[in-house]
């Protein structure tokens, strides 16, 4: 790198012709003056030819060669002949080829503030339309589901155990885990009020009552819609990018069918099983802090005893099938709709997570809605 | 092992290449002269982007050594390779354009890494660049918003950021067609010419290779080593091997075309 710095002049010959002299090293690291300033003085005078001498140069590189892009593009706007002879030759080509397809003109798209996206009325369109297509989503599952029962489906049930193994088994791990805390937590919040009226043996009902109807059930379902649900729209995405799910439409398969069906069909099935598991590790969980408590293991069984009744376990487990559907239409959902991109996968699974927990939610106060309609 | 030529740009030398125990090509030899448009060819599946990946460092030789002007890489350590790396620019065979970053990130990322341009210099750099590849005006756009040949040059935009010596190609025309592809040779032919870069190319495209390819190695599969080297031109009429002259005529030459080789010789 030469310690001189990259400098320009321009020379005035005549009235028309200029000539812009380069000297110095144009090369990266050398301090060049910016454009704006060559611009400016080209500006000033009425020029209409301007002849590139570069006979000075010391050493150049694509320093120089970006700033005569430059040059050439302020010149062919300003209808002045911008002559390069007197540059080396590999410049010369390298503006020839540089310059040979006219730069794109990008459609202006209006620039818009950064808090639009934030907009009242284009969150709830957005919304709308996530809705909207998780209906159609939906009835299209529905239609695929009847053909499923009359035996026309072309559903591949191969897939089935492998996708029934990993929503299932696979998951009794962390199940384990966020179940056997979940009891816990529900037993020191329940024990903490009812030491005050000496009540504290009904923390046992309030576990198994808290743990069969809706902590069970709630916790193993954001469970399965970070794990599976993810899981499915990633898989699926992935098989946008791939274009395997045209490969499926083209053979005249419904990728609904082909796709979605055994994995939904897998997360119905392993939902209501591992609800039940996490019902009674959630159990056994307040049953390890009542201990602490001083409640003893025999007084903690027989008053979960009486609490346990069936339609307590029933209301977990509808409300089990139920999730188990949402986390799947969910996942496919934004699976199936993904981009072809990378960063489309990933959203797609983003989207699945965030999409399933509103869901499991909303559905979950509407089904505890109607459960206590009808006194259930 | 002979020492690496002196005037090579690349020398390999006794190249052996395996994935454990399975090996793909041995005992590969040849030079690649500065400026040179150089092309590895060979059937499906013969490890021509193996080759590839071992010369850019991707993977490891099993045994022998490449040598970039006459220095080992393999021997050299790992900061010595990552700045050997920084001359050289790759293109790869989907392009490896990150699909999140627009173009002109894509672009600048090489130059914010490893330049001292500030952010008003690298803008006009990524201009240039683009310009240069026929892109100009397209620096806005993702990836994915832009057709495969285009995708190609983009990625060629990016290989040539930082000025590099080398210039690596994995099968840059395919999957693009007649036109495109031509148009995309000229430009590796005219970028070489006025940068004076070398270029190492795999590619099985016959009529880029008799377009640009100033050398080439046959990398054969069922020998599992290079059988032929040079002109693609010279070895097309005057191979040796019938294997190498019936890939560059895709299969129509005999073992009797020594009339059409004079032909051509007196042409």
């Amino acid at each position: 790198m030469s310690d001189s710095n990259a400098s320009f002049k321009l020379v005035h010959e005549d009235d028309q012709h200029t000539v812009l002299m380069l000297s110095g090293a144009w090369v990266q690291g050398s301090q060049v003056q910016d454009f704006a300033a060559l611009s400016k003085e080209l500006h000033a005078g009425a020029h209409t030819a301007l002849l590139v001498d570069g006979t000075a140069l010391d050493e150049w590189d694509s320093t120089l060669m970006a700033f005569m892009l430059q040059c050439y593009n302020y010149c062919s706007e300003e209808g002045i002949d911008f002559d390069t002879r007197a540059l080396p030759a590999g410049a010369q080509k390298l503006l020839t080829l540089a310059t040979a397809v006219a730069p794109h003109k990008q459609t202006e798209s209006p620039q818009e503030h950064w808090l639009a996206a934030l907009s009242p009325s284009r969150l709830a369109g957005q919304a709308g339309d996530v809705i909207m297509e998780s209906l159609a989503f939906t009835g299209a599952v529905t239609i695929a589901m009847g053909r499923l029962v009359t035996g026309k489906s072309n559903t591949r049930f191969e897939d089935f155990r492998h996708f029934c193994y990993q929503a299932g088994p696979s998951a009794l791990g962390i199940i384990s885990l966020t179940s056997v805390l979940v009891g816990m937590i529900l037993a020191y919040l329940g024990a903490v009020q009812l030491q005050q009226f000496g009540a504290e043996v009904y923390v046992a009902n309030l576990v198994t009552i808290g743990v069969l109807r809706e902590m069970g059930v709630l916790m193993t379902a954001v469970v399965m819609a970070g794990r599976t649900g993810a899981a499915y729209a990633a898989q699926l995405g992935t098989m946008q990018t791939n274009e395997e799910i045209d490969a499926i439409t083209t053979l005249g398969i419904s990728p609904i069918e082909f796709l979605v069906i055994p994995r939904m069909l897998a997360l119905v099935v392993a939902m209501p099983l591992l609800t039940l598991y996490a019902d009674i590790l959630g159990i056994v969980g307040g049953g390890i802090v009542a201990g602490g408590m001083g409640i003893s293991p025999l007084q903690y069984i027989s008053q979960t005893e009486q609490a346990l009744a069936v339609h307590h376990l029933a209301v977990g487990l509808i409300k089990s099938v139920v999730f188990a559907v949402l986390i799947a239409v969910a996942g496919c959902r934004a699976g199936i709709n993904a981009g072809r991109s990378s960063a489309a996968v990933g959203q797609a699974a983003t989207e699945a997570v965030v999409t399933a927990v509103v869901y499991l939610i909303v559905a979950d106060a509407g089904l505890n809605i109607l459960f206590q309609a009808i006194k259930f | 092992m002979p020492p690496p030529a002196s005037q090579a740009h690349i020398s390999v030398r006794d190249l052996t290449m395996a994935y454990g125990d399975f090996v793909i090509q041995r005992e590969l030899t040849f030079d690649i002269a500065r400026g040179e448009i150089f092309v590895i060819m060979g059937g499906s599946g013969c490890g021509k982007s193996t080759l590839l990946r071992h010369m850019l460092g991707l993977l490891a030789p099993a045994a022998g050594d490449i040598y970039y002007s006459g220095h080992s890489f393999s021997g050299a350590s790992a900061e010595e390779q990552e700045t050997m790396r920084r001359r050289w620019g790759i293109s790869y065979q989907t392009g490896g354009m990150f699909s999140a970053m627009t173009l002109a990130e894509n672009v600048a990322l090489p130059l914010q890494l490893y330049t001292s341009y500030n952010t008003a210099e690298i803008a006009d750099v990524v201009a240039y660049k683009l310009a240069l590849v026929g892109l100009g005006g397209y620096q806005e756009y993702y990836p994915a918003e832009i057709s495969g040949g285009m995708l190609k040059r983009a990625a060629l935009a990016r290989a040539i950021a930082l000025d590099p010596e080398i210039l690596f190609f994995d099968e840059p025309s395919a999957g693009l067609d007649p036109i495109s592809s031509r148009l995309l040779d000229d430009l590796i032919m005219e970028l070489q010419q006025s940068t004076g870069a070398t270029v190492v190319m795999v590619t099985h495209e016959l009529a880029s290779i008799f377009a640009i390819a100033t050398n080439a190695v046959y990398l054969d599969a069922n020998s599992r080593t290079m059988i032929d080297y040079g002109n693609p031109v010279d070895l097309r009429d005057h191979s040796k091997q019938a294997v190498v002259r019936q890939f560059l005529t895709r299969g129509e030459s005999t073992d009797t075309n020594s009339e059409q080789s004079q032909r051509q010789g007196h042409e």
